[in-house]
């Protein structure tokens, strides 16, 4: 019984200590990530003589390339383990969610593996954005008249 | 200006994002979901388009813009179609995103094998 309240205790006392130490770092990563971003669309605007909207369609598939890539390279889960949130909120996170799940059932074949459960993890994100920006938007259809 | 604005703003999203993990006993997957829903609903009013103005790529990194993409493009179609426009450009803004995931997942699966 002892040990075991021990453990309590210790598991309540531990990650408190680091909660601002993780708010902090997820800040940080989070902000450099953003610089990143709107650094990529001015680059793909000025060299490609595009405008600012479809240069950020440009940025997001190269967050997502990078994502996919470093996923594939084991190193974004070793990130994610320091700079949690920082890197699982921008669209790296959706594009690792997405790559690991089909990493991880590929070896059960292409159909069944791969088609079956490419969406396991990053289909929550997809279902549930669909249904809200259908609600949001059929509300403000029906409410305010568009 | 406009990078000063992104740092804060994408710092911001994955702060809260961070504070929420850490006191609750919600996963990475509620954390994403629930800022999806976020994005979406900022957009109905436009409020998040004014964000994208002023903070630029920092409001189109994060997740919260995918649902802002979606309910813009739903809306956008909205306006011409009437109800049935909200499903026909659902995807209109977000396609890119979407298929560019789908499409390096599937290739890069071919060619890495899983690591622990």
């Amino acid at each position: 019984m002892e040990k075991k309240k021990y453990e309590q205790l210790v598991n309540k006392h531990t990650p408190k200590e680091n909660i601002i130490v993780n708010a902090i770092i997820a800040f940080i990563i989070g902000g450099l990530m953003g610089i990143i971003g709107q650094g990529l669309i001015d680059i793909y605007s000025s060299i490609f003589s595009i405008s600012t909207k479809d240069a950020s369609v440009f940025m997001i598939v190269t967050l997502i390339f990078v994502g996919c890539l470093l996923t594939c390279l084991g190193v974004f889960d070793k990130m994610v383990q320091f700079a949690k949130c920082g890197l699982i909120i921008p669209i790296t996170g959706f594009a690792h969610a997405m790559m690991s799940a089909t990493l991880e059932y590929r070896k059960e074949g292409m159909i069944t593996g791969i088609g079956a459960n490419m969406f396991k993890l990053a289909g929550s994100v997809i279902i549930f954005g669909v249904v809200s920006a259908y609600v949001f938007g059929l509300v403000r259809l029906l409410i305010f008249g568009g | 200006m406009i990078y000063l604005y992104s740092f804060l703003f994408c710092g911001l999203i994955c702060m809260i994002g961070q504070i929420i993990l850490d006191n609750t006993k919600l996963t990475p997957g509620h954390i994403t979901t629930m800022f999806v829903i976020i994005g979406a609903f900022l957009d109905i009013f436009g409020i998040y388009d004014k964000i994208v103005l002023m903070a630029g790529g920092g409001a189109l990194v994060p997740i919260t813009s995918f649902g802002h993409l979606l309910t813009h493009g739903a809306m956008v179609s909205a306006f011409d179609y009437g109800v049935m426009g909200l499903i026909m450009g659902m995807f209109d803004l977000t396609a890119s995103g979407i298929s560019a995931a789908i499409i390096f997942s599937f290739f890069l699966s071919l060619i890495f094998k899983p690591k622990d």
